[in-house]
């Protein structure tokens, strides 16, 4: 008899509600718990790379802003680097001074999201492909979202290395790729790369099954 | 290549790899998941997507993830009756939560965040949004968080929260539940859910529940009492386990099958 493999099922989704800044963003729920806190900014003084913002808006069908939105990033570093044990490029050094993780949530009045990162580098493809454009990984979810969404934020900035993108070269339509393309502008010396997310209807994001 | 190491490309473990990381994820099944869209619960209307998602083989971008350290966590971050007590402990029933996360081949997932959150036990939230008449209680935050052990166990203690009502329909009241948020060991195991307790006559009414198709899989987020675990005189236990997505063989070497 050939013994069968374990196999469990994974446990469902549900939605993480309007009060999800309790558990992962008490501050912004209203109260202060933990001696330390996650937070939207992933740098220190000692990291190493070109400081960017990374702001925007996460809009419903309708067209209005969604203000209870947790959003959460997870990137490489500015060697192109992710900090953790799988990632094996041995070329390219980790930087203790970054995790290349954070969490904010959608402001209650105005709807914007903000991160304080660096510029990630390019990090490899999967083998046989070309290296991947610089790009942050992003993960929402929200009250009236069942399950999580991942989208990829990609930088204006790249076009040649964006036109080379294994992941942006497999959607289609091409205008479709757009919706991943954050705009960079500069106020006052602050490089600022501005990501509106559209979760339904015109020109709708692009979300991942990853 | 020897059946053994045919075996080990399976299920991601290679001697260079023990605990599997470098390989990618098994592919969620979405039919156990709640779809983007269910009309009942009226939010998810305008906040779901409706071009279909667009399927991306893993990278070393989807299989990795935060790594947190047990020194961000302080001492009784997973004790929801002392972690937010002014001038006393909180009211309600004292219970215990415990149990493992795993995944999808059966292994325990080991120094992962798990972060939870709840109402207390009249069903009010400790959060500037909620409205509902029933009152805070000034020693209960409502919000845990702890690292699994090397076993993937973890445990925290609070009061079992109360049901509460929410502008759905106009009579629509959630269930008692704990909110879950898990990471794994990559981004692309992330996960938020709640969990419900045994034998609650709300859950078969809830919207949010029953988004969820399978009525399975909804099983698999009710906690049984765990009275062996209780605390005689002091606190009941409920189990909970929960089961993020499984790997698969490794990304980046030659192999005969996968990839």
């Amino acid at each position: 008899m050939i013994p069968s493999l374990p196999h469990l099922k994974e446990s469902p989704s549900q939605t993480a509600g309007p009060y999800v800044h309790i558990g992962l963003i008490p501050h912004q729920a209203g109260f202060d718990i933990f001696a330390k806190n996650f937070s939207n900014v992933l740098v220190g003084p000692d990291t190493v790379g070109e400081r960017i913002r990374i702001e925007g808006r996460i809009l419903d069908g309708s067209g209005a802003p969604a203000r209870d939105i947790l959003v959460e990033i997870w990137q490489a570093n500015a060697a192109g680097r992710y900090n953790h044990p799988a990632d094996r490029q041995e070329d390219k050094p980790i930087d203790p001074s970054f995790r290349g993780w954070g969490r904010t949530g959608t402001d209650f009045e105005t709807g914007l999201y903000t991160f304080e990162t660096v510029k990630p580098g390019s990090v490899i493809g999967r083998k046989g492909h070309r290296p991947m454009a610089p790009h942050v990984n992003i993960w929402l979810a929200a009250r009236g979202i069942n399950i999580g969404l991942s989208t990829r934020l990609y930088f204006s900035d790249e076009a040649e290395a964006n036109a080379q993108d294994p992941v942006l070269n497999i959607i289609e339509p091409r205008e479709r790729r757009e919706t991943l393309i954050a705009r960079r502008e500069e106020r006052r010396g602050e490089v600022v790369y501005v990501f509106d997310i559209r979760l339904q209807g015109d020109r709708e994001t692009v979300f991942f099954d990853i | 290549m020897s059946v053994e190491r045919i075996r080990s490309d399976v299920r991601g473990i290679t001697p260079e790899d023990p605990l599997g990381l470098d390989s990618e994820f098994i592919q969620r099944d979405r039919s156990i998941h709640p779809p983007a869209f269910t009309p009942n619960y009226k939010t998810s209307a305008l906040r779901s997507p409706r071009i279909p998602l667009w399927s991306l083989q893993n990278s070393l971008s989807e299989v990795t993830g935060p790594v947190f350290s047990p020194d961000e966590i302080g001492p009784l971050d997973n004790d929801l009756i002392l972690n937010y007590a002014k001038d006393g402990e909180p009211i309600g029933e004292r219970i215990i939560v415990h149990g493992h996360v795993l995944d999808e081949n059966g292994r325990g997932v080991p120094n992962t965040l798990v972060e939870f959150w709840q109402a207390n036990a009249g069903g009010r939230y400790r959060h500037v949004n909620d409205r509902y008449l029933a009152p805070i209680d000034p020693n209960f935050g409502g919000c845990g968080r702890t690292l699994t052990n090397a076993d993937g166990y973890y445990a925290f203690r609070t009061i079992k929260p109360g049901a509460y009502p929410f502008r759905n329909h106009v009579n629509s009241w959630r269930p008692a539940h704990i909110h879950f948020s898990i990471f794994g060991s990559g981004f692309a195991q992330r996960l938020i859910t709640q969990m419900y307790f045994e034998g609650d006559p709300l859950l078969r009414h809830d919207v949010i529940a029953r988004t969820i198709p399978d009525p399975e899989a909804v099983k698999r987020l009710i906690a049984p009492l765990d009275l062996d675990a209780a605390v005689p005189l002091d606190c009941l236990t409920y189990r909970f386990n929960i089961v993020l997505r499984g790997r698969r063989s490794t990304l980046f070497e030659n192999k005969l099958q996968g990839n």
